[in-house]
């Protein structure tokens, strides 16, 4: 057999590992560059958004009046005034839907988990709340119209408001409940079941407490999107340029509903209001997204 | 406190599935009686029929009796919840409430039935974690959560927990499956010392520490697949692993199958 000097001078095995190809260091760099594109693209609009909110709705608010005062009595050249009657509203009504909207919605879900799990019942109502989860904002103020002013003769007001959102918010909260509970390992259940623990002193003791962080916090982001809706303000109440407490009678502003009145008065000072009102709304939300992470954590469960 | 369990004629269904086939056994009281057998053969199933736990699967069926000194669960008007307090189960992972300090776990049952006494639950934690030999190990962090523990003593734990209500039964789901060999021994010699309080009943897949610690064994297998598991045979541990009277039991145990 003949040797040549080639078959001598290579390697008696290939290496086990070898460079990484060219071929796939460019795929590499094109996929991480269209990845960090792609981030940069959503993230530009956003920025925009909050660039233009701050630069023209901060100055109203560094007005001490804008916090303690209403738009009352403004001339649309006037600028001052403040947006307390607003705020007023806007918490007023997302409390009233929350104080519906939760208890209610907490009870579907445990009901869903605990009780119903795979019943035709709970089949049924999954169902209907996917639905429901999907209705449109303005659909929602339509209907609380039809019951509650057309059918039942009531008049528009802040309580009507509260209704149309709690119809919005109720499949939040019923989701959220639903799907913390069923991330309840079984395995608890059993061990409290195995103890001689009744099943409603399981889920009140054992499985609520382990999916309270989730709970807390689905609902408050469910409060902040609700707080943002306006189709069914437009319907269902007056707008107002005073502080109006009194959620069953008479107009009542809110924080949309500011920002849509005040657009159509055509002057500076208008606009003025407008911008202002628009950056209250975000701060509030902002604001109660960070309460919902600080309780989330709060109620977080530990290991250490 | 230790009572004995009677099982006659029990046949156990998830749905339409017959999953246990006319088991008849006893258990003595005082004593370990270790369940072996291969997987799927139904000795899991009958132990969580002991203190009425099979019946929370939805589906679920339960023929035949359970007497607890002559008093069959299954009776009708038998609360479960009641069952359940006096036939206690540790179960094969370790499951401490992630929500509860180590304390609160150990006397979960005691608060949760009602008890509110201090100085009872803290008597009560510090005997139960002895009891668990745990003490030593948590007493400096009794209100730390639970879930900080090590795999071994959750476990320990979980079996500390179970005790705290002084149950007559206890009841034990593949309780070393998931611990490495130190921690297995330590819940084995627990088991040892358990067993002068309590009446025990193990499921397990490793048939040396059946071997170990029972005093008597049941052998469960599974005829064909898709029949019902069965008893094939129950006696004194020595018994069953020197000299078994049935073929399939030397079989399993001398590790021709399973």
């Amino acid at each position: 057999m003949r040797t040549d000097t080639a078959d001598i001078e290579r390697p008696a095995k290939t290496p086990a590992f070898q460079q990484l190809s060219p071929g796939r260091k460019a795929k590499n760099h094109i996929a991480t560059t269209l990845f960090a594109l792609a981030f940069v693209v959503a993230v530009i609009p956003l920025l925009w958004v909050l660039f233009t909110l701050v630069r023209r709705g901060l100055s109203p608010m560094l007005n001490a009046d804008w916090w303690t005062h209403s738009f009352y009595g403004l001339l649309p050249n006037d600028f001052g005034g403040g947006i307390y009657h607003a705020l007023v509203g806007t918490l007023e009504q997302t409390f009233v839907c929350a104080l519906i909207s939760v208890p209610l919605g907490v009870s579907v879900g445990i009901f869903l988990i605990e009780y119903g799990r795979n019943s035709r019942l709970a089949r049924t109502t999954t169902f209907m709340v996917d639905i429901l989860s999907g209705l449109p904002s303005i659909v929602a103020g339509l209907f609380i119209y039809a019951l509650w002013i057309t059918t039942f003769g009531l008049d528009r007001s802040g309580f009507a408001v509260s209704l149309s959102l709690v119809l919005l918010m109720l499949p939040v909260v019923v989701r959220v409940t639903e799907t913390m509970l069923m991330i309840v390992p079984d395995e608890l259940r059993e061990a409290s079941y195995a103890l001689g623990v009744p099943k409603w002193k399981t889920i009140v003791k054992v499985v609520l407490p382990t999916s309270l962080s989730g709970i807390l916090t689905g609902i408050i982001l469910g409060l902040a999107r609700v707080m943002g809706e306006t189709a069914p303000l437009l319907i269902l109440v007056g707008y107002s340029r005073a502080i109006n407490f009194n959620l069953f009678d008479g107009p009542m502003a809110s924080l949309p509903l500011t920002v849509y009145t005040a657009r159509k008065t055509s002057t500076e000072a208008g606009e003025y209001r407008m911008w202002g009102a628009a950056l209250t709304l975000v701060l509030l939300i902002m604001l109660i997204n960070l309460i919902a992470t600080l309780l989330s954590k709060l109620f977080a469960v530990k290991t250490k | 406190m230790a009572k004995r369990l009677d099982i006659e004629n029990l046949n156990l269904y998830y749905n339409k599935f017959h999953a246990v086939q006319d088991v008849t056994l006893q258990v003595h009281a005082r004593s370990v009686t270790a369940f072996i057998g291969p997987s799927g053969c139904g000795k899991s199933t009958v132990l969580r029929s002991l203190n009425r736990m099979h019946e929370v699967v939805p589906g679920s069926r339960v023929e035949g009796k359970v007497l607890l000194d002559g008093e069959n669960v299954y009776a009708p008007g038998v609360d479960p919840v009641q069952v359940r307090r006096t036939i206690g189960m540790v179960f094969q992972k370790a499951n401490p409430f992630p929500t509860m300090s180590i304390k609160d776990n150990v006397v979960a049952g005691l608060k949760l039935a009602g008890e509110k006494d201090k100085k009872k639950l803290d008597e009560i934690t510090e005997r139960s974690l002895r009891g668990a030999n745990l003490w030593e190990e948590v007493k400096d962090r009794l209100n730390k959560p639970g879930g900080g523990l090590s795999g071994g003593q959750q476990q320990r734990l979980c079996i500390a927990r179970a005790t705290a209500v002084q149950p007559d039964v206890l009841l034990m789901d593949e309780p070393c499956s998931a611990l490495d060999p130190i921690s297995t021994l330590a819940i084995e010699d627990l088991i040892a010392e358990l067993k002068k309080d309590y009446t025990i009943v193990i499921v397990t897949h490793n048939m040396q520490q059946a071997a170990r610690v029972s005093d008597q064994t049941a052998f469960f297998n599974l005829p064909a697949v898709g029949e019902p598991g069965q008893l094939v045979e129950i006696g004194e541990t020595g018994k069953i692993f020197s000299n078994p009277s049935q073929k399939a039991t030397e079989d399993y145990i001398s590790g021709r199958f399973g």
